[in-house]
């Protein structure tokens, strides 16, 4: 874990960007910024954060107008490395699919911006750092940050490189979660808006997914109340424990028995024993295993809380149609068959709120059998229906081919 | 509901239902197909237009032309749109492929303060041939389906149709009827109008 500290806080204020480079076409730039004591961050839950520091990468050239801004939003174990190699893992972006060349977020065309969100562990302030106070890591001193706190933190961000109006925001999950809520926040800014496999709330099903891995991570002996970077320690069994619930929950039943079946893991039979027997269970432990290298465990309670949090229309007086109130953005809203998690239901709920605020929605539910994580996949039906309404999108805003 | 019904000669019912949107209205067109109608209503009319269609095809071709278009049924996904929402419901050629016709008008009335609807007419006088004849289904120009794969699940003639807007609150403020490839403004749908007519467009409004 310690090694993910050192590595993930690349050199402070060096200029715009510490780093440039190309990588499979596309221009890469990587940069931190620190916002000192004049500049703190807002949070909803009275506390003002500073100093703080954003992580964040940005793909293609930005145009003379600064009028072809895409802000792509990452969900909850996600990163600014969306199209990039991932420096710690060496492993592709999390969102190669979508965003390059001639992909439907087109890095020739497009200036996108993926920032490491606040409460996050790839070197964006989170419960990792250094408390100015304390002089020691903050653990659970960190504040409590929401989905709100988050976008408010990119807008700063968005302020400092002199960027007003976004061409068009994404983002899926919880990425999905801050669309909305740039969306409402900041309407004037956001000319389209895609929220992908997402909801306005989060579900009480979802909320107790949450809560199992959360006391996974604080049931490990290790995790010492949150204060295991101190004690030199490291729950990474209890975060491990955390990031096996949780992907079962990314997937689907039909995905699971498609992939995995019953299937023996270098076995003939079975072993009347608690080894994993089964490629299902050797597959979930490898994903934990190789989550808690490249996590934060303080990082996973904080993130995971926030969408907890997450009720876009607590804030509009339980009505989640006057969020949108009077709002000029474009919306394509995406949901996906085998999504049980945010399901088809959840992001009707938007569109139903959209409708009700007579924005302009457009609404697909793709079909498919992978679930929640078919927003990260190989989806052609997907990729169809962004290409089409991206490029219809900066036709109506002037943005050249 | 089919995303596409039966109908093959849609260019004259497009243009027929254009004549009758107010320029700059708010229109839903319900079963919206590949935008084509929303488009001729953009471009003609200036309206501000939104769709509901239930095929992927459809709706990946609206959104690709820079519609806003959501996918749904028209049976189950209008309770999604609030009251007086739109200037214009639109149901083109689709009445007759959805399952409860009665409470898709029905919803449109609640969402639009006019309804458009166009739809084949089965009192036609071809089609009571065939059947009087042949003894067969009827298949037609506007309904060329055999029995057992047709989507038009719910066919009806105008003055069924005229009876069950009567019945739900809605007066016709508008008729048009085509025969053969010429379209006829009709004052009431009556019993010649009901002989005569391959298809319809009413214009609907509620009954004060």
């Amino acid at each position: 874990m310690n090694t993910i500290g050192k590595a993930g806080r690349p050199g402070g204020d060096s200029g715009p960007y510490s780093t440039e480079f190309e990588e499979a076409g596309i221009r890469v730039r990587r940069a931190s910024v620190t916002f000192g004591p004049g500049e703190p961050l807002a949070l909803d839950s009275g506390v003002e954060l500073s100093p703080f520091t954003i992580s964040y990468e940005t793909y293609g050239e930005l145009d003379a107008a600064k009028s072809n801004v895409v802000l792509v939003c990452h969900a909850l174990t996600g990163d600014q490395y969306a199209a990039s190699t991932q420096p710690h893992t060496g492993k592709p972006g999390w969102w190669t699919s979508m965003i390059g060349p001639g992909k439907p977020i087109d890095t020739d065309r497009f200036f996108v911006i993926c920032q490491n969100v606040i409460g996050g562990c790839m070197g964006t302030t989170g419960p990792r750092d250094v408390a100015p106070s304390t002089g020691r890591p903050y653990g659970l001193d960190f504040p409590v940050i929401t989905i709100a706190d988050m976008v408010r933190a990119q807008a700063m961000l968005l302020d400092k490189l002199g960027i007003g109006e976004i061409f068009c925001v994404i983002g899926g999950s919880m990425g999905g979660m801050q669309v909305l809520q740039w969306a409402a926040a900041y309407p004037d800014r956001v000319f389209s808006a895609i929220p992908i496999a997402t909801a306005a709330r989060h579900s009480a099903q979802n909320i107790a997914f949450h809560e199992v891995g959360r006391q996974a991570i604080m049931a490990d002996p290790e995790w010492k109340q949150g204060a295991y970077l101190a004690h030199g320690t490291n729950p990474a069994k209890g975060l491990a424990v955390a990031r096996m619930a949780a992907h079962i929950t990314y997937l689907s039943e039909a995905a699971l028995h498609r992939k995995f079946g019953r299937n023996l893991q270098d076995r003939d039979s079975i072993t009347y024993g608690f080894d994993a027997d089964f490629q299902i269970e050797s597959y979930l432990r490898h994903q934990g295993s190789t989550f808690v290298d490249r996590f934060d465990a303080n990082s996973y309670l904080y993130i995971t809380r926030a969408m907890d949090y997450f009720d876009l229309a607590d804030d509009f007086g339980g009505v989640l149609a006057n969020a949108f109130k009077g709002t000029k953005s474009r919306f394509c809203v995406v949901s996906f068959t085998s999504d049980w998690l945010f399901p088809t239901s959840d992001n009707r709920q938007i569109v139903h709120a959209l409708n009700a605020a007579a924005a302009k929605v457009s609404f697909v539910e793709i079909k498919t059998d992978k679930g929640h994580d078919a927003f990260l996949l190989d989806e052609p039906e997907m990729f169809a229906t962004l290409r089409g309404f991206i490029g219809s999108a900066a036709r109506a805003k002037g943005i050249g081919a | 509901m089919s995303g596409t019904s039966g109908h093959v000669d849609g260019r004259i019912d497009l243009d027929l239902i254009a004549e009758m949107i107010a320029p700059g209205s708010r229109v839903l067109d319900v079963g919206c197909g590949d935008g084509d109608l929303l488009a001729l209503l953009q471009s003609k009319k200036n309206v501000d237009g939104r769709g509901v269609e239930l095929s992927q095809e459809g709706v990946n071709a609206s959104v690709t032309r820079g519609l806003a278009v959501v996918q749904g049924d028209a049976d189950t996904d209008l309770a999604d749109y609030p009251d007086d929402a739109f200037d214009y419901v639109i149901l083109s050629q689709t009445i007759q492929a959805t399952r409860n016709p009665k409470e898709v008008l029905r919803a449109m009335k609640r969402i639009g303060r006019r309804v458009v609807v166009s739809f084949p007419n089965f009192g036609n006088w071809r089609v009571r041939l065939k059947l009087l004849f042949d003894g067969r289904m009827p298949e037609t120009r506007s309904l060329g389906h055999s029995w057992y794969d047709t989507p038009n699940i719910h066919l009806c003639t105008l003055l069924d149709f005229a009876a069950l807007c009567d019945d739900l609150g809605l007066d016709i403020e508008d008729a048009v009827i085509l025969t053969g490839d010429k379209a006829r403004r009709i004052s009431n749908p009556g019993t010649l109008a009901n002989l005569f007519a391959s298809d319809a467009v009413f214009l609907l409004s509620r009954r004060n």
